[in-house]
């Protein structure tokens, strides 16, 4: 299985993280793509796995209660 | 779902085992009794209303946000989140502290570090000003003279005057889903609602799915319409005038600090929390007196193209007895002589007699419940 794969991004998004990486620590734009991703991810990931689904029925409990459902 | 500020939504509630245990040890720490406003930040902090905050910030983080608008992980972050402590509770405490309200504990503290600030900076940095004049400069000023950082952990609640309307951001995100809203504005009040809120709340509504109408309870200056008044006032609109599928009211716990755009970034950030996608930004945000330009509130919104929470940004809305409806300046081709302004003085005016505007300002079922109440100021100089 490769270890990478392709994705296409606008060629003015490319160009201007080229520009903005120049004299950073970032060797190239895959490296910057690939660490914003993996961010990225990260922070999506860290809310959906918070709330168990016994924790979300008390809480549609307690809504329903106040009268918002 | 929109991501929570940072990151992640904190959690610091003790539930359980964890919560009996930490009571059970209450009575061995030193305690420090807070002001209602400083327990509400307790709760805020461990609810998630200011994730990514964990606690009361420390040295760095506050020098980072005062300086660069940002704490020092470069995350946006405007207002401080500090507790002030005096050199006689500094010297007692130790590795965690009990904060108190009203005598019963309500979190304990895991105490980091404990530093001295320079109140000077805190006001130029928060408010730009060092003028007492500023409701927020006298508060900095009559702080104690130390800060006391740490995580939190909430041991109980702080009693809400109006449980109804207290919702953590976990339920309002439950909600959200629930109600099928994928984008939702959120609308920071600390006033009653006149037509011209009416009309901003409702435009930004147009686009979105959903309406989350969230007033400030708590510490407001003298003039400042009651917790109570605000949220009858809003309960008569929403029944009269807006559709149930549409539209949330739940009340925030917090001090106003009239800071003016480092506020309204602040607000943004709290309303991203509780899982807004959009938030309504108007004339002098959060401003007090003349501190601030009338659209400040809104240029600061440059600075920030990382806050993760779109900023909806709202000209004055005013009656235009030509055109015959509620409009503003980017519609409406007539002159000053036509219009009638939604200004807050204007409103009190009106409500105490003094103005003959009531018709074109506010809603019949909302004046009407104002005037039950026989006075809906706040008192005080």
């Amino acid at each position: 299985m490769d270890r990478t794969k392709e994705v296409k991004i606008p060629s003015s998004l490319y160009r201007a993280i080229e520009e903005k990486i120049e004299g950073s620590n970032f060797p190239s734009v895959s490296e910057f793509v690939t660490y914003a991703v993996r961010k990225a991810l990260k922070e999506l990931s860290g809310y959906r796995e918070q709330l168990s689904e016994e924790e979300k029925e008390e809480i549609k409990d307690r809504l329903r209660a106040l009268g918002y459902l | 779902m929109v991501v929570p500020h940072g990151g992640r939504l904190v959690d610091r509630v003790l539930k359980g085992d964890e919560r009996q245990e930490a009571l059970e040890r209450v009575h061995l720490l030193p305690k420090l009794e807070l002001s209602r406003d400083l327990a509400f930040e307790v709760e805020n902090i461990a609810t998630g209303v200011f994730s990514p905050l964990e606690g009361f910030l420390g040295r760095e983080d506050l020098e980072s946000v005062l300086d660069h608008g940002r704490l020092a992980n470069d995350v946006p972050w405007t207002i401080p989140i500090v507790l002030d402590i005096s050199e006689d509770v500094a010297s007692s405490i130790r590795d965690e502290l009990v904060l108190c309200y009203r005598g019963e504990p309500v979190a304990i503290m895991e105490v980091e570090e404990v530093y001295a600030y320079d109140r000077v900076g805190m006001a130029l940095g928060v408010y730009g000003t060092t003028s007492e004049e500023h409701p927020g400069v006298l508060k900095v000023n009559g702080m104690k003279d130390l800060l006391v950082a740490g995580k939190v952990d909430l041991l109980n609640q702080v009693p809400s005057p109006f449980p109804k309307y207290k919702l953590s951001p976990k339920e309002t995100r439950v909600l959200f889903e629930l109600k099928g809203w994928r984008t939702v504005v959120g609308f920071q009040t600390r006033n009653v609602p006149h037509i011209g809120h009416e009309y901003v709340q409702k435009t930004a509504l147009t686009f979105v799915d959903g309406l989350f109408i969230n007033p400030v309870i708590g510490r407001k200056k003298p003039g400042d319409f009651k917790d109570e008044v605000i949220i009858a006032a809003y309960e008569a609109l929403m029944e009269n005038y807006y559709l149930r599928d549409t539209a949330v009211l739940a009340v925030l716990q917090m001090e106003m600090r009239y800071a003016g755009p480092r506020e309204a970034v602040h607000h943004a950030i709290v309303r991203k929390n509780f899982g807004c996608t959009h938030f309504i930004v108007g004339r002098d945000h959060a401003g007090v007196g003349n501190f601030y330009p009338p659209y400040a509130a809104q240029e600061i919104f440059e600075d920030y193209p990382d806050i993760g929470i779109v900023p909806l940004f709202f000209r004055s809305f005013f009656y235009c007895r030509r055109c015959g409806g509620v409009v503003n300046e980017k519609v409406c081709p007539h002159g000053e002589e036509y219009r009638v302004s939604f200004s807050g003085t204007k409103l009190r005016r009106t409500l105490k007699g003094e103005a003959e505007e009531g018709g074109v300002l506010i809603r019949p079922e909302v004046e009407e419940v104002i005037r039950s109440y026989p006075e809906p100021f706040v008192e005080g100089r």
